[in-house]
C-alpha cells in the first residue's frame, strides 16, 4: 500500500470539512431559493411572475452544467471568495454551486408535497404568509425535507470525490492518485469501502431523522 | 351575522370563464345554523370560502358581524379572520404537530399568552371530548376524532361565526351523526352561528334552522328547512328532499299494479305536522265505500315537526272515490294523482 494510516484519516477528514462546509451553505442558499420559488409560483403566498421565471431558469442553467465543467468555469469567481484555486476550500465553492440549486429544486418538491389544504386552513385562521411558511408549510415539509437533504449530501459526497481534480483532497483525491494512477488497488478497494460505509451510514441517519418527524 | 349581497364569482377558465357564483344574495342571522345543499358543482365551496376572503368574489359585498370585509387591508382582514372559524371536510390539520399544538396554533398565531393558550386548549379538548389525546397525533386518531380536533382548533379564538366545509361528508353515518350534535352544542352553548355546506339532506335535517338551496351558482330556494323541504319548488331541491324521503313506488309493488286491468286511482298523500296524527284513511274507509290499498309510505321529522307521505290506491264506486277525494281536500291535506312511476 502506497498510503499510510495517517494519509488516509486526513483524506477522510478533508471529505467530511467539503461536505459538511458546502452542505451547510449550500442548504441556506437551496432553502431561501426552494421557498422563492414556492411562494412566487401562481396563486401562493407571494406570486409574482418575474421573480419566478428568473429563479427558474437560472436554477435550471445551473443544474445543466456538469459539475467537473462547473469547477473549472467558476475558478475565477473561486480565486475572489477564498483567494485561492486549488485546494479544499478551493473545492468547497464549485460544490456550493452546484449543491445550492439542486437542495432549492428538493425543498420546492418537498414544499409543494405540502396538503394545500393546510395552507387553506392557516389562511382561515388568519396566519401572516411568513407564518404559514414558519409554522405551517416548513414543519409539515421537513420529513420529505429530511429525505431530500439526505439525497443532496450523498451527492456532495460524489462531488467531494471529482474536487480531487482542483487538488481538493479528500477520499477521491487518494483514490484516483494512488488507487487509479498508480495501480494501487488496495487503497482504491479501501477509499470506495469508506466512501460506502459513509453513504449507507448518513442514508441511515436520514431515513431514522425523517421517520422521527413524520408522525403519520 | 353573514350579508351575501350580489355575490358573484367568475373562475377565467382556459376556454370559458366558470360563473361559480352568480349574484348571490344571502342573509344568516345571529344565532343560526344556516345550511346550503347542492350537489357538486353547485358553487358550495366558492359560497363558503367567500365568507373569509379564501376566495374573493368577482363582484358585490360580504358582510360579516357587520364589516365589509373586500373593504379591509390585509392586517384588518387578518384580525376579522379571528372572528371566523372555520372546520373542513378533510379536516386540514398539521400531522407533524400534536392534537394540542393544532388547537392551539390560531392562538399561537395571534400571539397569545402561555398560560392563557393552555388553558385554552385544555377547555376546548374538554368540550369536545379528547383531553386524553393531547399529546396524540393527528394520524393516530379517527375520522370523527380528527373533526372534533379541528372543531376545537376552528373556536380556538372564540369566534362569533363557524363555517362548516362539507364537516361531516367524509365520516361515517354513526360519527357523522354525533359530529353534527356537537355543532349544535357548539351552537347553543357558545351561541356561535353556525353556516354550513354540504350535500347530505341529512346534515340538514339533522341540525339547521334555514337552508338555502344553491344550483349551478344560484340560489334557487331558502327559507326554513321546513318550509323548503315540506314544499319544494324546484327539483333540485324536491331530488335532495327525496334523498331522505323516498316518495316514490317500490318497482315490486309497482309491478304488481300493472297485473290489475281496472281503473287505477293512485295517489300520494302529504301530511304535514297535526295532520300526521290524524286517521284519515280509516275514516275514509269507514265513511266512503272505497278501500284503500297503501302501496308505500314513510314519516320523517324537519325541525321537530313530522312529516308523512303514503302513497295509496283508492278502488271502488267513481262517485265515492271522489266524494272521498273532496273530504281530503276539506281536510286540508296535500294530495296528488301519481299517473307513473316517475321519479
Amino acid at each position: 500500500m502506497l498510503v499510510d494510516q495517517q494519509q488516509i484519516v486526513q483524506a477522510l477528514w478533508e471529505t467530511i470539512v467539503m461536505v459538511g462546509v458546502s452542505l451547510l451553505f449550500s442548504f441556506l442558499i437551496g432553502l431561501v431559493l426552494g421557498v422563492l420559488l414556492v411562494v412566487t409560483r401562481k396563486g401562493h403566498l407571494w406570486e409574482n411572475k418575474v421573480v419566478f421565471t428568473i429563479l427558474n431558469a437560472g436554477i435550471n442553467i445551473f443544474r445543466s452544467i456538469p459539475f467537473i465543467i462547473l469547477m473549472v468555469a467558476v475558478i475565477p469567481f473561486t480565486r475572489l471568495v477564498v483567494g485561492t484555486s486549488i485546494g479544499t476550500a478551493a473545492a468547497i465553492v464549485p460544490m456550493i454551486l452546484f449543491a445550492g440549486p439542486y437542495i432549492a429544486r428538493l425543498i420546492e418538491n418537498s414544499l409543494l408535497e405540502v396538503d394545500p389544504g393546510v395552507m387553506e386552513a392557516a389562511q382561515a385562521m388568519g396566519a401572516t404568509p411568513w407564518q404559514i411558511m414558519i409554522r405551517f408549510l416548513l414543519p409539515e415539509a421537513l420529513s420529505s425535507l429530511l429525505l431530500g437533504i439526505t439525497i443532496a449530501t450523498i451527492g456532495l459526497v460524489g462531488a467531494s470525490a471529482m474536487a480531487g481534480a482542483v487538488g481538493g483532497g479528500g477520499l477521491g483525491d487518494l483514490a484516483i492518485t494512488y488507487g487509479y494512477q498508480r495501480f494501487d488497488t488496495v487503497v482504491m478497494f479501501l477509499t470506495v469501502g469508506i466512501l460506502i460505509i459513509m453513504v449507507q451510514g448518513l442514508q441511515s441517519i436520514g431515513n431514522y431523522l425523517s421517520k422521527r418527524v413524520r408522525r403519520r | 351575522m353573514i350579508t351575501f349581497d350580489h355575490v358573484t364569482k367568475v373562475y377565467e377558465g382556459k376556454d370559458l370563464p366558470v360563473k361559480a357564483l352568480d349574484d348571490v344574495d344571502l342573509q344568516v342571522e345571529e344565532g343560526e345554523i344556516y345550511g346550503v345543499i347542492g350537489f357538486s358543482g353547485a358553487g358550495k365551496s366558492s359560497l363558503i370560502r367567500c365568507v373569509n376572503l379564501l376566495e374573493r368574489p368577482t363582484s358585490g359585498k360580504v358582510m360579516v358581524d357587520g364589516n365589509d370585509l373586500l373593504s379591509l387591508s390585509a392586517k384588518e382582514l387578518r384580525d376579522a379572520k379571528r372572528d371566523i372559524g372555520m372546520i373542513f371536510q378533510h379536516f386540514n390539520l398539521l400531522n407533524s404537530k400534536t392534537v394540542y399544538t393544532n388547537v392551539a396554533m390560531p392562538l399561537l398565531v395571534a400571539k397569545g399568552a402561555k398560560e392563557e393558550v393552555k388553558k385554552r386548549v385544555m377547555d376546548l379538548l374538554t368540550f369536545v371530548g379528547l383531553e386524553d389525546k393531547a399529546n396524540s397525533y393527528p394520524e393516530q386518531l379517527s375520522g370523527g376524532q380528527k373533526q372534533r380536533v379541528g372543531i376545537a382548533r376552528a373556536l380556538a379564538t372564540k369566534p362569533k361565526v363557524l363555517l362548516c366545509d362539507e364537516a361531516t361528508s367524509a365520516l361515517d353515518p354513526e360519527t357523522t351523526k354525533a359530529i353534527l350534535q356537537l355543532l349544535k352544542q357548539v351552537n347553543q352553548e357558545y351561541g356561535v352561528t353556525i353556516l354550513m355546506i354540504t350535500h347530505e339532506m341529512n346534515a340538514i335535517r339533522e341540525i339547521c334552522d334555514k337552508v338555502a338551496v344553491l344550483d349551478k351558482g344560484k340560489i334557487v330556494e331558502a327559507g326554513s328547512v321546513f318550509d323548503v323541504f315540506s314544499k319544494p319548488k324546484t327539483a333540485v331541491t324536491a331530488k335532495f328532499v327525496r334523498s331522505v324521503m323516498h316518495d316514490t313506488i317500490p318497482d315490486s309493488v309497482y309491478s304488481l299494479l300493472n297485473n290489475q286491468t281496472a281503473c287505477r286511482h293512485i295517489y300520494r298523500i302529504v301530511f304535514v305536522g297535526n295532520s300526521a296524527g290524524k286517521p284519515l284513511l280509516s275514516q275514509i274507509a269507514k265513511t266512503y265505500a272505497v278501500n284503500v290499498n297503501i302501496l308505500f309510505g314513510n314519516i320523517t321529522e324537519l325541525q321537530g315537526v313530522p312529516l308523512g307521505n303514503l302513497i295509496v290506491q283508492f278502488s271502488g264506486d267513481e262517485k265515492e272515490i271522489k266524494r272521498a277525494m273532496m273530504y281530503i281536500h276539506q281536510q286540508k291535506i296535500t294530495v296528488k294523482e301519481v299517473l307513473a312511476n316517475v321519479s
